[in-house]
């Protein structure tokens, strides 16, 4: 089966989604094939910085050429990109030649299921050099695993000119870094830090107390989950999961059975007068709802999608179903599948995994997911009440942590509406990258009310983000493109990390003052 | 001021159910771009195009909303000083057709009286597959006074000649309210028009007369 997977990662003509016409719209800002130019030539430089193994990126990657050799049965070490710069002060790890699993001995008796995850994937790199010469063609967008090297040296400066050469070039994105969910997040993450592999040992300690002190897990998952441990910590936090270890799995089959009742006895009024149009909407969004992945491609996948969203919109008929809770559904879903997937979660075919497995998953993503959709709830009923006042407070909290970009709104009659409201309705979602939805959610799930409160906090963060951009355009239309195109494609935990961090300083800032917006 | 000079700015507003084409139209127009991927359209999104009519610079201002019914009550702040309308739907889809007069309605209910509508049957290249006559859609635009026009945003039949009629129409338009207003036509200068600003006060038969007037 894995095998497989590596035979169709590498076929170069594999069955893609959709056309290769490139496209300008709000969803994917247009990639500046500079990047892909400069690529082969950065790298080295890059690697050099602090790369005490491997000195350059080539050397590097030539070395390491026998790693693809399929048949090699241990499949484990394809696939886990090489981990980009969302270790602060580990870039020198970035290039680590394997003999990795020394890192985590005790870790495979522990969790089988992510087992030796942790391997640096040398033939990713490769794999990202000769995919960076064929994506100026445009051909291929089922990409897998890319540009993980690219993402050490993307600086500010480069995605600050980017955005400036955006505009005139309308270049579709042919590297899904959208669909690049294949790092630390949910794939196999190749190196570990020092650092990181005490936080992970933390994780392990706090999760195997027979009851585990959710204060505790909060505080640490604040800064960001290990992936192994993410799916275990996301239950838990959301609170689906009970915290004495002994009800767990009692717990689980209930509700587990419960969803599945919930589909015997409703699934099938989809056809009913009263349901059709919900079917119909859901129907049709489903397809739309990650187009560029091609693990959402899947029918089965998407028949999981479909039935989660039905069953949640008529049991929710204060807001049925809206456009954009079909994107809440996905961040649960592939860190619940990341669980079981070794290599890259984007290409995985989930049809392989065992019935009960896919059940499982598609059970515990209806939960965490409706736990989700609890505390924001208003955000959907009719009118959307939440949205519109989240954007008034929005508003509120601009003019006060930065007069010059509120009032420079004022001057190019620029309403927040026009761009918030996304932010609001889809949780930035479609701002950021997948990857960055998921780490965005580690932290929002370890907050109170972080979806709808902290959420507010990190809105505002992320405008202000932009500011020089934002007063360097000169007219509505410049504007308005640039707030619903802005540049995050190459963002990865790093850039989270200090978004969050503002986010929360902000929080402290206002959290007190009762006059910072009304509610 | 801007990477362009303009003289106008025009904004247009895609209107229609869910699913019928807006996003595709509208990047078909701006970017001579289709998108088997397109995601669904939440809240608007937005995109311009410029274009020459007679001797002025047109800038084009094309919102496209999300047909979801939920969503309406926030864009219905997005009509505000559209000059243009187009009301799309889809030809093999008959219920998307049906729920015409009721965007029509909310149209009306939220945008300038004057405002121009065409209406809009896409997916043209789905011949095989329409259940939407092209003389009953044009008979009832016809009646509704609408403009209507057949498109397919994959293929790009007709799209251009779309906007370039709505453009236009609303060009006229313009012309006729900013010389009745102002009793005098400058030129060359870098007009923002907002409809609802010039003409609310003036009912629908000064309109008519405008135009033959010009």
């Amino acid at each position: 089966m894995a095998t497989d997977n590596i035979i169709n990662f590498w076929r170069k003509n594999a069955k893609v989604p959709g056309s290769i016409q490139p496209v300008y719209g709000a969803q994917h800002p247009p990639l500046d094939p500079r990047i892909h130019r400069t690529f082969p030539k950065d790298t080295p430089k890059g690697n050099n910085l602090k790369s005490k193994k491997a000195s350059s990126f080539h050397e590097f990657a030539r070395s390491t050429n026998d790693a693809w050799d399929i048949d090699d049965e241990d499949d484990e070490d394809l696939l886990a990109p090489i981990h980009p710069s969302s270790l602060p002060s580990a870039l020198h790890s970035v290039h680590q030649v394997p003999p990795l699993p020394l890192q985590q001995p005790s870790d495979t008796t522990r969790e089988p299921d992510t087992g030796p995850a942790d391997r640096l994937a040398p033939p990713t790199a490769e794999s990202c050099l000769q995919q960076e010469e064929d994506a100026d063609g445009g051909q291929v967008n089922g990409r897998v695993v890319v540009k993980s090297s690219s993402e050490a040296l993307l600086n500010t400066n480069t995605v600050r000119s980017t955005l400036q050469k955006q505009q005139s070039l309308p270049v579709r994105p042919i590297i899904p870094l959208v669909a690049r969910i294949s790092d630390q997040n949910s794939s196999g993450a190749p190196i570990m830090t020092v650092r990181d592999k005490s936080r992970l040992d933390k994780f392990k300690y706090l999760l195997s107390c027979p009851n585990t002190d959710l204060e505790e897990l909060r505080k640490h998952s604040w800064s960001g989950i290990p992936r192994e441990v993410r799916p275990i910590t996301w239950r838990l936090l959301s609170g689906y999961l009970p915290a004495n270890m002994e009800r767990r799995d009692l717990v689980l089959k209930r509700k587990r059975d419960e969803y599945f009742g919930f589909i015997e006895q409703y699934y099938h009024s989809r056809t009913d007068e009263t349901y059709k149009d919900t079917y119909r909407q859901i129907h049709i969004d489903i397809p739309r709802t990650n187009p560029l992945i091609p693990l959402f491609q899947q029918p089965t996948v998407q028949e999981v999608f479909e039935r989660i969203l039905f069953i949640w919109a008529i049991r929710h008929p204060a807001s049925g179903y809206v456009q954009g809770i079909n994107d809440l559904v996905t961040p649960f879903f592939v860190v619940f599948l990341s669980e079981f997937v070794e290599e890259d979660v984007e290409n995985f075919d989930v049809a392989s995994l065992p019935l009960n497995t896919q059940r499982n998953i598609e059970a515990d993503s209806f939960w965490c997911m409706t736990k989700l959709l609890d505390g924001i709830q208003d955000n959907y009923t009719f009118a959307q009440p939440g949205i519109q006042n989240n954007v008034k407070a929005l508003e509120e909290l601009v003019s006060r942590i930065d007069e010059d970009i509120h009032n420079y709104f004022k001057r190019y009659e620029v309403e927040y509406l026009q761009f918030a409201f996304r932010w609001m309705n889809n949780l930035l979602m479609r701002e950021l990258p997948l990857r960055c939805t998921i780490r965005l959610w580690d932290t929002y799930q370890a907050e109170q009310e972080g979806f709808s409160h902290f959420h507010l906090y990190v809105c505002a963060a992320f405008l202000i983000e932009w500011r020089k951009e934002i007063l360097s355009m000169v007219d509505f239309q410049g504007l308005l493109m640039l707030l619903q195109n802005l540049p995050t494609i190459h963002w990865g935990n790093e850039e989270v990390g200090l978004l969050l961090a503002e986010a929360y300083r902000l929080k402290y800032m206002f959290a007190d003052a009762p006059n910072h917006y009304r509610r | 001021m801007g990477d362009e000079s303009y003289n106008f700015v025009f904004k247009v507003v895609l209107i229609g159910e869910s699913g019928v084409g807006k996003s595709n139209l509208l990047s078909r127009f701006t970017k001579n771009e289709f998108n088997h991927d397109s995601r669904t359209t939440i809240g608007v999104e937005f995109s311009t195009r410029t274009v020459q009519l007679d001797t002025f610079t047109i800038k084009a201002q094309i919102w496209d909303t999300a047909g979801l019914e939920r969503y309406r009550a926030i864009t219905s702040a997005y009509y505000r000083g559209a000059v243009g309308a187009m009301l799309v739907y889809d030809i093999t889809k008959h219920l998307t057709y049906e729920s015409v007069e009721r965007w029509l309605k909310e149209l009306y209910d939220h945008a300038d009286p004057h405002i121009l509508v065409m209406l809009v049957g896409n997916k043209s290249d789905l011949e095989t597959l329409r259940t939407v006559p092209t003389l009953e859609a044009k008979e009832f635009a016809e009646k509704k006074g609408l403009l209507f026009m057949e498109t397919s945003a994959l293929d790009s039949t007709n799209v251009e000649a779309a906007f370039q009629e709505v453009l236009t129409g609303s060009y006229y338009v313009a012309l006729c309210f900013i010389s009745l207003y102002t009793k005098r036509w400058t030129t060359a200068c870098h007009v923002n028009l907002y409809y609802s600003s010039v003409c609310t006060f003036l009912p629908c038969t000064f309109y008519v007369m405008c135009v033959f007037m010009t």
